[in-house]
Formats: C-alpha cells, structure tokens, sequence
C-alpha cells in the first residue's frame, strides 16, 4: 500500500491524532545564538531561525518528536514551516534549505520508526511546508493594487526545491498549511505535481487554510467552500483548517467543510484566543472538551493542535476522542465546481 | 450539513470585458485606462454575470500583459473578484499566464484539437494541474464543426480523449459554436437549429459535460438593430436551454423576457432559427426594418421604479430605504384601497408588509446589513404614522402583530443603541415592541410584561454590573412564577455568563442574543408552534454543556497574592514625570466640537452598527463596504450639522495630585483640605510565562513621591434632538446621533490627554502624533478607566468624581451602578511615567479578594460582587 492507502486505511479505524508545534518548544530550550549557528558558519545571528535548529541541533527537535509520539500522535509533521528559500532569505540561510529540509524529514522518520519497531503502531510522516511571507494575491503597495512582489513561477520554485528535499528526507505526505493566500497554495500544488511527474509517483498532498476572520475567509479572501473547490484537483489526501483560532471559533467553519469535502478531514485550532497577553492560555481538557464535540458530530478524521497547544494538549485530545467514530467521508454528488473569492457551483 | 449544488439551469457569462466584443473596453484597455475597464467588470457583476468573460486578443495589445495586469486588478476588487473568472483567448501563452493570476477555480476558455491530439491534451493536463475548467471548441485538425454531425462527432472524440487522462467530466464545456444566421447564405439558415440538435445530443453522449456558446455571433447580420438582436438572443436561448445549453456568453443586462417580445417579432425570429419556412430570412429583415432605430433605452428609462404599480413601488421605497415619497405613495395606496372599500389598515398589511418581508429576508440571508435595515425601518414608521389617523378614524383594530417583546436597560445602566437596534429590527419583522428606556428596575419589566400579556422579555446592559441585574431579574422572574422566555443581549454579555448565572437562576427559556442579526431568528422561533420546543430545548442542552465544561475545567494556575506582588514590574522610579506645569484642578465648559472631530477613532462607529472591519479600510469592504460608505456619509453629514449648529456641549475636568504608593494602594495628599485619599488597585494573579510581571497601577508611582492624574468628560445637550427624530418616526438618525455623542467623549477623552501631556502636565512638551498614532496609543502614559479590565472595580469612580468635582464642572452623574449619565461620557486615571501600560487584571484568588475588602474597608459579599467577574 501506498501512503494515501495507508493512510485512509488507519484513518477508517479511528480518529488519528496530529502533534502540536514546535516554536514554543523549541524557545523553551533556551539556545544561544552559537547552538542555533551550529557549524554552518553564517554570517548573521541565527537565534529565532527554528528552522534551522533541524540541521544543528537535531536532538533538540527529536526530543518534541518524541514527547508528541507518547502523547499519542500519528501524524508528526516537520518542524519546516519556514524552512524556504524566501523565508530563509531573512536569515541569509537560503543555501541551506535543501540541507535543513532533509534533515527535519530524517529526523522525524527516524522518531517515528523507531516508535513504531517498539509498539507497531502506525505513523506518518507531513513534510510541513508553510505560506512563505509573500502573497501572490495581494499587492502590498495600497497605491498599486496590480502589483506583485513576486510572481507563481518564483514562489512555485521555492515550493519545489522544499517539497524536493522533503520527500527525498522521507516524508509521506507534502502539508501545504497556513494557506492564508489560496494562489499560494495552487502555486504548491503545481510544484508537486512537477515533483511527482520527476519522480515518476504520487506524492500525497494535505491541504490546511487559515482564516483570518471570524466570517471564514482567508487573507486572499476565499471562504471555506470557495478554497475546497480552488483546490479539490489536487486530489488531497486530507483537507482541513488550522491555526485561525480557538476550537470554538473554528467549530462552523469545520462544520462546513466536514459536509462538503470528499476527503479526510484534518484540524488543528490554536489552543484557545490568545489573551490580552498575546499568550494561550487554553487548559488541555478545554481544547480536547471542544474539538471532542466535532469528533462526537463526525466531522473530523485527523485532530490535532496549532499555536500555543503543548503536548499535554495532544495527550488530551487523543484521551477525548478514545474510541469515537472517526467521520464517514461524504460521497460528492456530481457536478462543476468553480470558485472566485466564493463558490460558484452548476449541477451536472 | 451535504452539499448541495445549485440547480441554476443557465449561467450568464459577462462579455463586456472582452476587447473583441466590447468597443469601449478595448478603447479604454489601448488606453491603458485600466481604472475604467475595471469598473465595467464590475458593471457586469452589478448587472447579475455570474462568471465574467475577460479576452485580450487584439494584434496591437500585449495579450499577455493585458491580460496579467487586468487579472491582478480584479483581484483587488472583492465585488469582481467573488464570481469565478472565464480566461479567453485563443493562445495558450496568454492563458497559462492568465492561469497564474487567478486565485480561484477559472475556467479556460479555449483548447481545442485544431493542432492534434497531442497539443490538446497537454493543454488539458496543464488545466488540470491548475486547478481550471475548460471550454472546449468544436474544431478539430481539418477545422471548425459546422454542421451537427461534426459538432456532435469532434465533441465526442474529445470527451473521450479527456475522461481517457483523467479529466473531470463535469469540468468540461463544450461550445459547438454558434454562427450567424440569416445571412442571406442558404448554407447558413441551418446553424441556429443544428446547435440546437447538437446540443441535445453531445448531452447525451458526454455524462456531466456542459454546453456553451457565444451568443453574439448569432445576430451578426442585424448589427445596429438592437431590438432584433435582443429578441432573436432570448428566442434562441429560449430553446437551446431545453436541448442542452448550459451557459452563454451574453451581455446579462441586455436580454428580454421571451414572453414580453413583440408576438410577431417572435414569431420571425422563431422562423429563422428553427428553420420553420424557407423565407423565414427575407421576413425577419423585412420586419426588422420597422424596428430601426427604436430606442430600447427609452423604454427602459421610462420603466424607472417611479413608474412602477404603487404596491412595488412601496416595496422598492422599503428595500432601498428612500423616504422620499413614501407618504404619496403610501397616501395613494390608501385611497386605492378606500375605493375598493378596503380598509387603511390593509396597506400595512397587505403592501407594506409585504415590503418588511422582503428586507426581513434579505438581512436574514446577509445580503442586507443593519444601517440599511434601520434606513428601511424609518421608511415604514413614516408610512405606518400617516396610516393611523385614518385607522382610529374606523377605531379598527390595530394590525395583529406576530409577538410582542417588553424590552428594557436594566436599573443601573443607560446605555441604549443596541437595544434600540434590536427593537428597530424586531419591529421591521413585525413585532411589537414595548421599550421601556433605560435604568428600568425589575419589578418594571415583570409588571408591564404581564400587564400586555408579553410573549417574552428582552434585557440589554453595557456595563459589567448589569450582568449582576440581569441575574436578579431572572431570579425574580422565577419567584413570581413566570414562565416566558428571558432574552439577554448587550457588549458584556455572553454566552457563558448567561449559561453559568442567568440560565440556572430562571427555569423558563433564557436566550443569549448575540446580536441584532439574531434577534429575530431567535423571536420567531419562540414564537413558533413547531420550533419552539426544539429550539429551546436545545438552547438548554448547549447551556448546560457550557457549564459542564465550565465545571471540568482547570483554570489557569494562580500565584499567592504574595508571590504575585513579589514578581511585580522593577520600574525604575528615576524616570517618573516631572510635577505638572500646572497642578490643580482645570475645568472646560465648552471645548469646541470642531477641534474633535480630527480625534475621532472611527472603528467603533462602525461596529456599533454591526459593521465588522477597521476604518478606513472598512469603506472598501466586499461585504459590508457599501452599507459604510452609505453610513460614513450619513454620518458626515450629521456631523457637520451637530458642529455648525452646535447641537452638543462638550464638558470636562482633569486634575493633578501629589501621591505616592503604598503597597497596591495610591495614597493622594490634599494639602489645602489636609486629607488624603486612598486608591486601592488590584494586582494581576496569573501566573505569567517567560519574564512577564504580575502588574498593578499602583507599580508606576514611586512610593518616595510622585503625581496622579485624573478626568472626566461627558457630551451634553442630545435630548431635544434625539426626541426629535424619534418624534419624526426617525430611528435611525436617533441611534446616529447617540453613536456620534459617543465619539465625541472619545475623542474629547483622546484631545484633553494631548493637551495634559503637553501643556498642563507637560511631560512630552514637543509630542507630535498622527490621529492614527494616537489611536495606536503610541504616546507615552496611560489613562485607564475605572470598569475596564486593568482597574475593573466601577467603585472607584466616586472617589474619582469626588476629587475633580466632576458632577459640579462638568455635569456628569453616577448612577447606583456607577454608570455615568450623560451617557457619552469618559472617565480614568492619568499615569505618566513612560514604563506605564494597559493590562488586564483578569482572574484572582480569594486571599487578594479578602485583602482588597480589608484596604477598601467593605465587607467580604461588597468585594465579592464588585469583582464578580474577575472572580470566576
């Protein structure tokens, strides 16, 4: 079996659990600015560049690995977010990202591997690949509203040498995440479908939009339905929403999507709105209590966790959704989908 | 919920974006006048193209220049850019670059086989991994389908070649071109019937494909009789539809109803295209002839709404809110009836309210939003007001509402436009409204409810001690045994406090109405035979859930009250402001009103209209853009009015005292009245993550000696006018009115804080800060409020009041729950030095509750209730 068939078989079983972040855990092992460096020698202050932390501290990154795998994970995601060419750029790392990429993926195969030879349970592996700091949908010129700071082709490029370098590390699946631009996705999906034509097999994609208002729609301006059919071509392994907000904030949106997506449906809220601190301060049993819900109405296959959730959050939501149903995926009626910023639907 | 996809029958396509349709955009587009080309985009959305069509393939354009920078336009226009865009053009390299601009599913329009298979197909894979619909022409390598038979057999070789790749069936449209008939050319006469057979049977042959085609072509030969071609577009699309057309590229506000054309015109066109009598040509251009250079605009022009049958044009006067001539018609409408022997009150129900519905429905499904609403509400109280003299004339009944709700502020608060905009709605959908205005005690409400047999209360409150009234009005409802339904609204309310406090203190239905969108979903369904049970039902169960989860859960971990002080900010004391320039108390009678409005923060406004965006970003919303630019100008103008005319009378007072901390206490010295006075803060109790400090006020002055400040301004005089609008049936400028009063104590709040950081206290002498910045709170000092989260007992405000005599120089009065009268008014402390922030003191354990009670010197249950909600 194929992992998009490994993956649908476990998910027909139960509800999978996905792991957390890995930002707050990683400022929690207070590095210097020499551990971030490591012996890559860049010129400019790495501290803050987690992405990097793959390549110089890989322990550090197997450590959450692995406090994600007891709490229950199934789904471990690469701590890759940024770990692109753009978002490197900042750092003066743009030369190292196939490096940090195959790093990130290795590590984690390994975490999970070695999981998996002690308990034979099965796990996965997301190569995480997150939105980049350009948009291709918006100008960020309010005088020129034409203009772009950079075009598909750039972006899809940037995509590809990721997506490149994750697969070659091990991954399973490419999770586009934090699609706050819907052109930005499409720009991701065309990278694998280049990548996979290369390799000459499929590689399985997840799919993750962020909302950026309560209303449901993302910066680019999609609503939740508008982006599911944007994007149903890429034939996506999961589709789903994370980071946005609390759990139950995401609840409607989760909700809609869980009624019109012909695949696994994955989510994974932040713990909670931050307070006026700008911290999280969700209880674990507060998120699980709240995504439970969405579990117990058969609206989710793979949950998990986003922004400022930990893995006593992760163990939570595992213990919640125990032994629940995971959600039948709805059979899509025939019939032409199309979308501008909302969607645009004809019967067959 | 399932999906469901729409039954729409026909999709119309915007052809006005196409520069080898449209003259005018091709003109502005050689122009590169992109501004105006966009706007005709957004004339074609406006006028219902559901897709919009945009071809830039004119040999003197960079089609893909054009075609790039006319796709990123759009984009930017969330009115153009939320129906999917059709990429048209007969190069690929204009489409695929096209592709890469749009953010949406597009279709593309076209490919073909005109150069084999295998370009075909390529093209059909790049659409696929764009994630784009496709047209697919009828033209193969020996060229254009013309006849049925090739148009049914090249559509067919290509559905297969497609399926055979993968491509999603549904996703392919077909245009069997459409060619002009009746063109003198025997060969011709069959191409309107033979796209008709086709379409039919490609149909059949191809499961879930769609058939489009550009409908222009076909009248090509009656260029410049626009009443020909009209009819002749709406009598084939008349019976393409049926056979199988789906879809077609048109100009939507350019088709006639079929069975509004002329019977004979009909008839000819019929003729020609369903190739029904061998002159059916030579007859339609002999009857073409006389429609020549008939204006269709005049008529158009002439069906403007004023000349529309009264009943529509009420119906208009209430979707739109014009109240222009709504007591003519409503008059006209009257006397109609009256010589039917129908009677007044018929007008309401019947025409009038039969135009409430319409906007009922329309802002239920969000396509109207609340200032339209209220514009449509003062429109109706117009025309209902000139109707009732006539009906107690008769002395007949008044019309049978559908509920009647007793609405009321709670004793203690005097806040009032969301409760007054709810009642607007309600009575908008047909509900009686009894209001009972603000500062109403219990006994009050329960009376008049059971007085006029209500079917339900509602209760509204701003300020957070009205969340405690509110439970006692519940509680009291419960002891005299009532059983209606208990609706709870307002800022401080929410669900989880209606669900822990008010839900188990009444056991009939208790609703939280989160806004005014929802008043009347959550009426009508009390008030329903078949959904009220269900409804509350279910209400409970959700409450109740609240409370169990509430119950199950671990709140955040506090610190001792000890260890919270001990991890209080180290604020270095060398930096505390200068003594004031000028101490003691100043006092402003009459602060002009002009001066303020640069200060005003506009976001509010908005929100207090349900209005969700910032300003001025919110003026150019997709969503609610229209109805704020439609309130920004109704506010200009009032604006303008309140200030020329000077409607309103800004008062304030501030004052500067020598102090110094004590603890978590500011102890203030007065000298000359030899007394001091103690201000007792609290302090934060979470316990915070990485370097934060547990803050309190009372950190930023230096126990050693240093200086308070404080203020209150209020905005006087909007009575007169506010009973005046509501004497003139006019909510809606009511609630403007109380929404700008509002704005006015902000911004009063915003200018005296500038002038006492730069003059009266003089700590930042050159301070130079945009209204942007200063809504930004980019200044340095911090004036915290009394009620609000980094000081949220209310109680302090008398001891404030007291020490600026603000009652005497300003005018401003508490009420029992220390809510200030007037209503627009602001309050709070001034604190200078630079380290000084907002915070919020949210939750803290019984030791600082029982310590603040001894420092307040109240007793235990005082404390308790002041700080209620920082207690759970």
């Amino acid at each position: 079996m194929n992992a998009r068939e490994r993956l649908r078989a476990e998910a027909s079983k139960r509800i999978l659990i996905k792991d957390g972040p890995y930002g707050t855990a990683i400022q929690a092992a207070k590095l210097s600015a020499a551990e971030y460096a490591g012996d890559t020698g860049l010129p400019q202050d790495q501290k803050g560049n987690n992405d990097l932390v793959n390549l110089t501290q890989p322990g550090v990154i197997r450590r959450i690995c692995d406090s994600y795998i007891e709490a229950g994970a199934h789904v471990l995601a690469t701590n890759t977010f940024n770990a692109n060419r753009i978002s490197q750029a900042d750092y003066g790392a743009q030369n190292l990202v196939r490096d940090i990429n195959l790093a990130a993926a290795r590590v984690i195969r390994e975490a999970i591997d070695e999981a998996t030879a002690r308990d034979g349970i099965v796990r996965f592996v997301a190569g995480a690949v997150g939105p980049t700091n350009k948009t291709l949908s918006l100008s960020p010129d309010v005088e020129d509203p034409g203009y772009r700071e950079v075009t598909f082709d750039e972006v899809k490029d940037v995509y590809r040498e990721q997506a490149a370098a994750l697969v070659e590390g091990g991954v399973d699946f490419i999770l586009v995440e934090t699609v706050f631009d819907t052109l930005n996705c499409k720009a991701a999906i065309m990278a694998v479908k280049e990548l996979e034509r290369e390799l000459g097999r499929e590689v399985p994609l997840m799919l993750s939009l962020t909302l950026t208002d309560l209303s449901g729609r993302n910066l680019s301006g999609h609503t939740v339905d508008a982006f599911w059919y944007t994007v149903r071509h890429a034939r996506p392994v999961t589709i789903g929403l994370n980071c946005s907000f609390g759990a139950e904030q995401l609840r409607p949106h989760v909700q809609l999507l869980s009624g019109i997506a012909d695949t696994l449906l994955m989510a994974y809220p932040n713990a909670g709105l931050p307070n006026e601190l700008g911290e999280y301060d969700e209880a674990p049993e507060e998120t699980a209590a709240l995504v439970k819900t969405w579990a117990e109405s058969g609206r989710a296959n793979i949950l998990g966790g986003c922004c400022g959730s930990t893995p006593a959050h992760i163990a939570a939501i595992a213990q919640a959704v125990e032994g629940v149903a995971p959600r039948a995926i709805p059979k899509a009626p025939e019939g032409t989908r199309l979308a501008g910023l909302e969607p645009f639907t004809m019967a067959a | 919920m399932t999906e469901n996809l729409s039954s729409a029958r026909f999709v119309n396509i915007g052809e006005r974006t196409n520069v080898t349709g449209s003259a005018r955009f091709k003109k502005l587009v050689m122009a590169g006048d992109y501004a105006a080309a966009v706007e005709v985009a957004r004339q074609q959305v406006e006028n219902g193209a559901q897709v919009i069509d945009v071809n830039m393939d004119e040999g003197l354009l960079d089609a893909v220049e054009a075609m790039t920078t006319f796709l990123k336009l759009i984009a930017a226009e969330p009115d153009i850019a939320r129906v999917p865009v059709m990429i048209d053009s007969s190069k690929w390299n204009v489409i695929e670059a096209g592709l890469k601009c749009v953010s949406g599913k597009p279709i593309v329009n076209s490919i073909s086989m005109k150069e084999g298979e295998q370009e075909f197909l390529d093209h059909a894979r790049k659409c696929m991994d764009y994630g784009a619909a496709v047209v697919v022409m009828a033209f193969d390598e020996t060229g254009q389908a013309d006849t049925k038979e090739r148009k049914v057999a090249i559509c067919k070789r290509a559905y297969e070649l497609l399926t055979g790749i993968g491509f999603p069936p549904e996703d392919v449209i077909f245009d069997p071109n459409i060619f002009a008939v009746a063109t003198g050319i025997e060969e011709h006469d069959r191409y309107g019937l033979d796209f008709i057979e086709a379409a039919r049977e490609i149909k059949a042959a191809c499961p879930h494909a769609h058939i489009s085609g550009g409908l222009s072509n076909l009248s090509f030969s009656f260029r410049g009789n626009e009443t020909v071609r009209r009819a002749m577009h709406s009598v084939f699309l008349y019976h393409a539809i049926p056979a199988g057309l789906d879809m077609a590229i048109v100009n939507a506000g350019q088709l006639d109803v079929y069975d509004a054309i002329d019977p004979e015109l009909c008839d000819a066109c019929e003729d020609v295209i369903l190739m029904r009598r061998p002159d059916a040509t030579e007859r339609l251009i002999t009857l073409a002839e006389s429609y020549k250079g008939k204006d269709a605009k005049a008529d158009k022009e002439a069906a403007e709404w004023r000349g529309w049958p009264v009943e529509k044009r009420l119906e208009h006067a209430l979707v739109k809110g014009i109240d222009a001539d709504v007591v003519a018609d409503t008059e006209e409408a009257r006397s109609a009836f009256a010589a039917e022997g129908r009677r007044p009150i018929e007008v309401i129900e019947g025409p009038l309210m039969d135009g409430m519905n319409v906007v009922g429905d329309l802002f239920g499904s969000g396509k109207m939003f609340l200032p339209q609403v209220v514009k449509s509400a003062r429109v109706m109280k117009k025309a209902v007001a000139h109707l009732i003299p006539f009906i107690e004339a008769e002395k007949e009944e008044g019309a049978k509402a559908k509920g009647k709700i007793v609405m009321a502020t709670v004793k203690g608060d005097v806040h009032d436009i969301g409760k007054n905009i709810v009642g607007v709605v309600l009575q908008c959908n047909g509900y009686e409204v009894i209001d009972l205005g603000v500062m109403v005690p219990w006994d009050r409400i329960l009376q008049t409810a059971n007085d006029n047999g209500a079917d339900m209360i509602g209760l509204s409150g701003l300020i957070t001690p009205s969340l405690d009234e509110m439970v006692t009005v519940a509680e009291e409802m419960q002891r005299a045994g009532m059983t209606m339904p208990l609706l709870i609204g307002g800022a401080t309310t929410s669900k989880v406090h209606t669900a822990l406090k008010i839900d188990p203190a009444y056991e009939g239905p208790v609703i939280h109405v989160l806004d005014a969108s929802r008043a009347v979903g959550v009426a009508s369904r009390l008030l329903s035979d078949t959904q009220c049970e269900p409804f509350v039902a279910e209400t409970a169960a959700d409450y109740a859930h609240v409370r169990d989860v509430r119950a199950g859960k671990t709140a955040s971990v506090l610190l001792s009250l000890e260890d919270a002080r001990a991890n209080a900010p180290a604020i270095d004391y060398s930096d505390k402001p200068a003594p004031p320039l000028q101490p003691g108390v100043h006092s402003f009678d009459d602060w002009p009103l002009a001066n303020l409005v640069e200060f005003f923060d506009w976001t509010p406004f908005f929100r207090a209209w349900e209005l969700a965006g910032t300003y001025p970003s919110i003026l150019d919303d997709e969503v609610v853009g229209e109805s704020a630019r439609q309130l920004f100008a109704d506010a200009q103008a009032m604006l303008d009015r309140i200030v020329s005319e000077k409607w309103l009378t800004a008062k304030g007072v501030c004052g500067f005292w020598p102090c110094a901390r004590d603890g978590d206490d500011i102890e203030i010295h007065l000298a000359e009245e030899e007394r001091h006075v103690r201000l007792p803060f609290l302090r934060q109790q979470v316990r915070k993550s990485r370097d934060r400090a547990n803050f309190c006020l009372a950190d930023f002055i230096d126990p050693a000696g240093d200086w308070i400040g404080g203020f209150a301004v209020g905005i006087h005089g909007i009575e007169p006018h506010s009973e005046r609008f509501r004497a003139a049936h006019d909510d809606y400028s009511d609630i403007l009115l109380k929404a700008l009063a509002d704005r006015f104590a902000e911004a009063f709040a915003e200018a005296l804080h500038r002038h006492v950081r730069t003059t009266l206290w003089g700590y930042a002498e050159g301070e130079q800060l945009t209204n942007e910045a200063l809504i930004k709170e980019q200044y340095r000092g911090i004036r915290p409020a009394p009620g609000y989260p980094a000081c949220p007992d209310h109680s302090l405000k008398p001891i404030l009041f007291d020490l600026l005599g603000a009652t005497e120089t300003a005018g401003i009065e508490l009420t029992e729950s220390f809510a200030m009268l007037p209503t627009a008014a602001v309050s709070g402390f001034y604190f200078g030095h630079p380290e000084s922030e907002y915070f919020g003191v949210a939750r803290i354990g019984r030791d600082q509750l029982e310590d603040y009670a001894a420092r307040c010197d109240i007793d235990l249950s005082t404390a308790e209730r002041r700080l209620r909600p920082n207690l759970d």
